[in-house]
């Protein structure tokens, strides 16, 4: 009996550790995704009742144009913003990676933007950004640039928003970087050292491809943050959940947030765009997947 | 201390499982809501800044048997969607809920996620309020009362002096008013103070004389007392969609997004002279002028003579379990003595035409405004306003649907009548 027990201790007790994360992401990762899929499927209004309606939301959701420009905006600022602070940080990490003075202070620094509240973050950046009193448009005065109406134009929104989502997440990509890097033996760049590789071609050489995982690491983490793009724009558009006057820059979270939560409760059509939105992470990470994995093959 | 085996093994486990089960009980636990001497609670929540902390303790006082607990939920946009959770989940929301109008309106159309106060004699309470502000608190078959009015937001006309004089023009606000007794006037003002180049607009935006204008011209704006929507229809939309454009093709307007930093920098740098003020806007402009406007700002009669924006209402939700006591405190905090108490704690404007005749209102001046009379001044523009039909939507097809084109056409992105298609098409897709 005791033995018997004592088997079951071993066989079981590994499972009962690794349950209780489990459980709570059952309870409030798995379970509210799959109820969503379920909400999607009705037509539910939450102060009135609900119908089943099929796929009716997700046929609504593709022939209304502003989902496709929230859709636009998203892809767009994602790719605006992404891209250079993926490169940014490569630079920044490789830059701390070398022997200089008060290193540990520099390299803490480059965090703080991160832990900075999102929402100082933008509340002070869309006053730089302000259309007649902005910092942005008084230096750009200066060089004789007429000024910008950053709210007004496509471009300008995702530039001012593209820079606002860099500024606090460059830093921390550059440490996750940095840390990959001090994992590379010093030895293999000796030996290119030896040979008469350039810094820049053992940068490209020795440094990018070693750092592959963690740069699909880093470019995963991105998608799935800046697909769910939400407080910076808002905040651009002065809490507007509109997100300019032509929705020049409302993301998908932002449509999702105005038609579940803030204007007409249509949780039903709500849910089937967080479905959508679910799904194109999910691709969007995959393509990235593929992409660092064949580009640095 | 090893965790491999033995005692210290098993306590671990337990204590795992004894936290996971006593974290879902707690998840679980319910408040109650009677108190442990027997007394009645109620639970009262508002936003923003209500200020009825004396006209609660007053009525506490009178209710000995009744205990008031009144939860700030922060700004409106923080409370709305958590209220709506609630309703829609059937508990958390308090006994007496604060809807600010536009939310009212929306929630007329579930009338049935609140205590229908007819039932509890609010129909007596007809001549506590200002009629329209009654009215507005009615399903449109006048069949349920849903809420009762708290503030009004009477409508002026807020200057500066100083720019008005800077264009040569009068600065007293009785001279002033006579500059504007229309809006055909107002504009034609604004064009005589372009001429003077003063460097500064006319007004923050074409944005801000919609409203003011739609009240005035008809007893509906975009949707007609049946409730569907007329926007494309109603003379009185299109007028007031043509008289914002020719403000935006003059070039009076200093094309700033209301509530946006710009718009708020805009007070302190003096870039527009007027712009049409409810009687809460006086704090906000204030507030964003700070102390280096204090009495270059000055309050005058706002063209038309009449107006109201914004205001809002107390509710008793359904799931409330003491609707009878909730109907009771909400009466009490929008009749006469409620709203003056919070006239006097946070300066809110009442909406009971007795505390606007009462002297603590209607002789009050505001300091900060050349000492203007603004008691007299709110209170004539509300007095006399006739009711306009809004509808249940009425804030959404304005906010999301024709302001946004409204300010597209300002930006240079959209022009008067493609803006004026777009918008309607919107809305007709929105409202079907």
């Amino acid at each position: 009996m005791r033995q018997r027990l004592s088997r079951l201790d071993t066989t079981l007790s590994p499972y009962l550790y690794v349950a209780p994360f489990f459980l709570l992401f059952a309870v409030f990762g798995l379970f509210p995704l799959l109820y969503t899929a379920w909400v999607s499927l009705h037509d539910w209004n939450l102060l009135g009742g609900h119908t089943f309606v099929g796929l009716d939301n997700y046929g609504a959701l593709f022939a209304d144009p502003h989902f496709w420009n929230a859709t636009g905006n998203t892809v767009g600022m994602f790719a605006l913003s992404t891209v250079p602070q993926l490169l940014l940080a490569l630079g920044i990490a490789n830059a701390l990676h070398k022997r200089m003075r008060a290193r540990t202070a520099v390299r803490l620094g480059i965090l703080l933007p991160n832990i900075t509240s999102v929402a100082a973050v933008g509340i002070v950046f869309s006053l730089l950004f302000a259309n007649n009193f902005g910092l942005a448009n008084w230096v750009l005065g200066l060089a004789g640039v007429d000024p910008v109406n950053w709210t007004a134009e496509k471009w300008s929104s995702w530039s001012a928003i593209a820079v606002m989502v860099d500024w606090r997440w460059t830093g921390w990509n550059a440490l996750i970087y940095l840390a990959a890097m001090q994992t590379i033996p010093a030895d293999l760049y000796e030996a290119a050292a030896i040979e008469g590789a350039s810094a820049w071609r053992q940068f490209w050489r020795i440094t990018v491809p070693l750092l592959r995982p963690t740069i699909l690491f880093t470019a995963v983490i991105a998608t799935i943050g800046g697909m769910q793009l939400f407080a910076e724009p808002l905040l651009l558009a002065s809490g507007r959940i509109e997100g300019g006057s032509l929705r020049q820059f409302q993301t998908l979270s932002m449509y999702i947030y105005e038609r579940a939560f803030s204007r007409d409760f249509d949780y039903g059509y709500g849910s089937a765009m967080a479905w959508v939105l679910f799904l194109l992470i999910l691709v969007a990470s995959m393509v990235n997947f593929a992409l660092v994995r064949r580009g640095s093959r | 201390m090893s965790l491999r085996n033995g005692p210290s093994r098993r306590a671990a486990v337990l204590a795992l499982v004894a936290v996971t089960v006593l974290g879902m009980t707690a998840a679980c636990s319910r408040k109650d809501d009677a108190t442990a001497d027997g007394k009645t609670k109620l639970v009262i929540q508002t936003f923003g800044k209500p200020g009825i902390d004396q006209a609660v303790a007053a009525f506490q006082a009178a209710h000995p048997d009744i205990v008031v607990d009144h939860q700030k939920l922060g700004e409106l946009r923080d409370f709305q969607p958590k209220l709506v959770q609630w309703l829609g989940a059937g508990k958390g929301a308090g006994d007496v809920v604060m809807l600010e109008e536009g939310v009212l309106l929306g929630y007329l159309r579930q009338p049935d996620n609140f205590v229908n106060l007819l039932d509890h004699g609010g129909g007596d309470l007809k001549g506590n309020f200002l009629p329209w502000k009654y009215q507005r608190g009615l399903t449109p078959d006048g069949k349920k009362l849903v809420g009762l009015g708290t503030d009004v937001g009477g409508l002026a006309m807020c200057y500066r002096t100083d720019l008005l004089a800077k264009a040569g023009m009068p600065t007293d606000r009785a001279e002033v008013a006579r500059l504007w007794p229309t809006w055909e006037a107002y504009r034609a003002a604004g064009n005589a103070f372009k001429a003077k180049n003063t460097g500064a607009a006319w007004t923050d935006s074409a944005t801000g004389v919609v409203q003011p204008y739609a009240m005035q011209g008809g007893d509906t704006i975009f949707f007609g007392q049946d409730n569907t929507l007329i926007a494309d229809s109603n003379p009185n939309v299109r007028r007031t969609w043509d008289y914002a454009n020719s403000l935006i093709s003059d070039g009076l307007t200093a094309k700033l997004t209301t509530w946006s930093k710009d718009w708020e920098a805009g007070f302190k740098k003096a870039a527009f002279a007027t712009m049409p003020c409810p009687a809460w806007m006086t704090g906000v402009i204030k507030a964003n002028a700070g102390d280096e406007g204090a009495g270059k700002w000055d309050v005058a009669t706002i063209p038309g003579g009449t107006g109201n924006w914004g205001g809002s209402y107390f509710a008793v939700p359904r799931q409330s379990k003491h609707p009878k006591e909730a109907y009771e405190l909400a009466k009490y905090l929008t009749g006469k003595d409620g709203q003056l108490a919070v006239y006097k704690e946070v300066g809110a404007m009442p909406s009971s035409p007795q505390a606007l005749e009462d002297p603590a209102f209607r002789d009050s001046r505001n300091e900060y405004f050349g000492n203007a009379p603004t008691g007299r001044i709110f209170a004539d523009s509300v007095r006399t306003m006739r009711p306009v039909f809004l509808g249940a939507r009425h804030q959404e097809i304005w906010e999301s649907v024709f302001m946004p084109q409204l300010q597209a056409v300002e930006q240079g992105k959209s022009t008067s009548e493609a803006a004026w298609k777009a918008a309607n098409a919107e809305a007709r897709g929105r409202v079907g």
